[in-house]
């Protein structure tokens, strides 16, 4: 795949947790303000890989990595980075987990964490803030007459659109999402799908998802990965409907059978 | 009736039988302290000091004890809260390998069993050795001695329930440890750690022997922390060992005033607990 300027690379990235080899030298590019979609069957990997991007990895016991990660030019397992700087590396990275954590606050609160934390703190700035991204998750008109209400009284789709908004209210650059609509009815599926595709004009986006045919219908790149091996990585529309790779075609018509 | 059918029944019958066991236990214990206290309750056992004669049956009444149970009591939670909040946090995988917490914790459980006259012995002869007698101060060290080890393992089993999921949420957000371990962690485990302190509240404000040898006895309100001071269990030891029908009542009384005390704290915190649940997801 020749891309451009892609936002994210990894060199022969290898992740060991325990003595279990779970990652093996993925090389892999992701476009900027592109979706890219990561399929591949369970346990393969796909969540280590989005843990790497974020090092959100090093939270996990006895784990090993090799290799680099390159965010914007800048290697984030470069040794010289201290666990102090591990939140401005984090902040780049917005994350979309498979069930949605909202924090123990109010609905405002959850979006006005992030700022606050980031040291902009004026209050009228906040509001306008909370207020842009709530509106950017689709939840503005659902939720604006009550703000202070606790995150936890919504519905869970409405709180994958929360965390959402609370990722967008960081800034970041890259959107992950770890099979985001696995917890949601169809509809609130489509309502995050239909975010997602829109909010590729402004973010880069990287999709991990069980679900070929939601694959199919927003990414425009792909790659599939196979017991922690990178098996084939390109446009969605010949990863997805004619691999190069005979495993990749086994697996895309195995799901379909 | 088949063997099943009978063995189910038994096992009934003894899980009932433990039921009432404790419930009238707790229901026996609270009629024996009305009857018994009712009589000897009344203004001015609550408002008043000891008089001369007051554990022969003179005027009086406990208000050095009850105000000295709170101090002692508030006193040492209050201590005993910063030191353990800080362990708490601490426990958590991102400040401590499992190895390290793993003993920390069996030493606070080892804490936990040691009974509460051998923290008074301890804080004793400290204080003999630093030239101070009994007092409130020494009273108050050796319940939060008593007491850390209880408030410590209740906040750590209410923060090691909070999702690693929501934790690592706030990390993508760029949050550092301490700020998540405050304005998450500590937030999403409020209603154990709430309930951590209050039940180490109780246990403090209900122990006679670790006071016994520290805090002393007094019939006056302790004005510095270096007076002696009395207290409800305290006071009730010495009313109860009294000959005279009259001041054993007065025993009763005290209890009476400690049971409610306690009462009112575990119904604070259930309040407590309801009211930070509605944040929190489950």
């Amino acid at each position: 795949m020749k891309i451009s300027a892609p936002q994210i690379v990894t060199k022969d990235l290898n992740v060991w947790i325990g003595k279990k080899h779970i990652l093996k030298n993925i090389n892999i590019e992701i476009p900027e303000k592109k979706i890219t979609a990561i399929i591949g069957p369970s346990g393969c990997g796909k969540t280590t890989l989005l843990k790497c991007f974020n090092r959100l990895i090093d939270l996990t016991d006895n784990v090993r990595v090799k290799g680099k990660v390159i965010v914007d030019k800048e290697n984030i397992f470069d040794p010289h980075i201290d666990v102090i700087d591990l939140p401005n590396i984090r902040k780049k990275m917005g994350l979309l987990s498979q069930k949605p954590y909202p924090l123990p606050m109010s609905i405002y609160d959850n979006v006005a964490y992030g700022p606050k934390i980031h040291g902009k703190s004026n209050k009228e700035d906040l509001n306008k803030k909370v207020k842009h991204y709530l509106e950017s998750a689709g939840l503005w008109n659902e939720v604006k007459d009550r703000l202070k209400d606790p995150a936890t009284s919504l519905s869970i789709g409405q709180q994958q659109r929360l965390c959402l908004a609370r990722g967008l209210a960081v800034e970041p650059e890259v959107i992950l999402c770890d099979e985001p609509t696995s917890a949601l009815d169809p509809n609130a599926t489509r309502k995050i799908e239909k975010l997602i595709m829109k909010l590729k004009k402004d973010y880069t986006i990287i999709l991990v998802t069980h679900t070929l045919r939601q694959a199919k219908k927003i990414a425009d790149y792909a790659g599939f990965i196979y017991f922690g091996e990178l098996i084939e990585q390109g446009p969605a529309g010949e990863v997805l409907v004619k691999p190069k790779e005979k495993l990749t075609m086994e697996y895309i018509e195995g799901e379909f059978d | 009736m088949n063997f099943r059918k009978i063995e189910e029944y038994i096992f009934k019958i003894l899980m009932l039988t433990s039921l009432i066991i404790v419930l009238g236990s707790l229901i026996g214990i609270i009629a024996v302290v009305l009857i018994k206290g009712g009589a000897a309750i009344n203004w001015e056992m609550l408002t008043t000091t000891p008089k001369g004669g007051f554990y022969m049956g003179g005027g009086g009444g406990i208000l050095n004890a009850i105000v000295g149970s709170i101090y002692l009591a508030s006193g040492a939670t209050v201590l005993a809260f910063f030191i353990s909040i800080g362990i708490a946090i601490y426990l958590q995988r991102e400040f401590t390998s499992d190895g390290a917490a793993g003993i920390i914790r069996a030493s606070l459980d080892i804490l936990w069993g040691i009974p509460s006259i051998v923290y008074g012995v301890f804080c004793f002869i400290i204080m003999m050795y630093l030239g101070v007698g009994t007092c409130l101060l020494a009273g108050i060290v050796a319940l939060t001695m008593l007491e850390i080890p209880i408030m410590t393992r209740g906040m750590d089993e209410a923060i090691k329930m909070v999702p690693s999921e929501l934790k690592e949420s706030t990390y993508v957000l760029g949050s550092n440890r301490i700020e998540t371990a405050v304005k998450v962690v500590l937030r999403q485990g409020l209603p154990g750690i709430t309930s951590g302190i209050l039940l180490a509240f109780g246990r403090g404000i209900g122990d006679a022997a670790s006071i016994l040898f520290t805090a002393g006895f007094s019939d006056h309100i302790a004005t510095s922390l270096f007076d002696s001071a009395a207290a409800l269990p305290t006071m009730i030891f010495f009313l109860s060992t009294s000959p005279i029908p009259e001041v054993r009542d007065r025993a009763y009384a005290a209890a009476f005033v400690l049971l409610s005390i306690v009462l009112l704290i575990s119904i604070i915190s259930r309040l407590l607990t309801n009211k930070f649940s509605k944040y929190i997801i489950k």
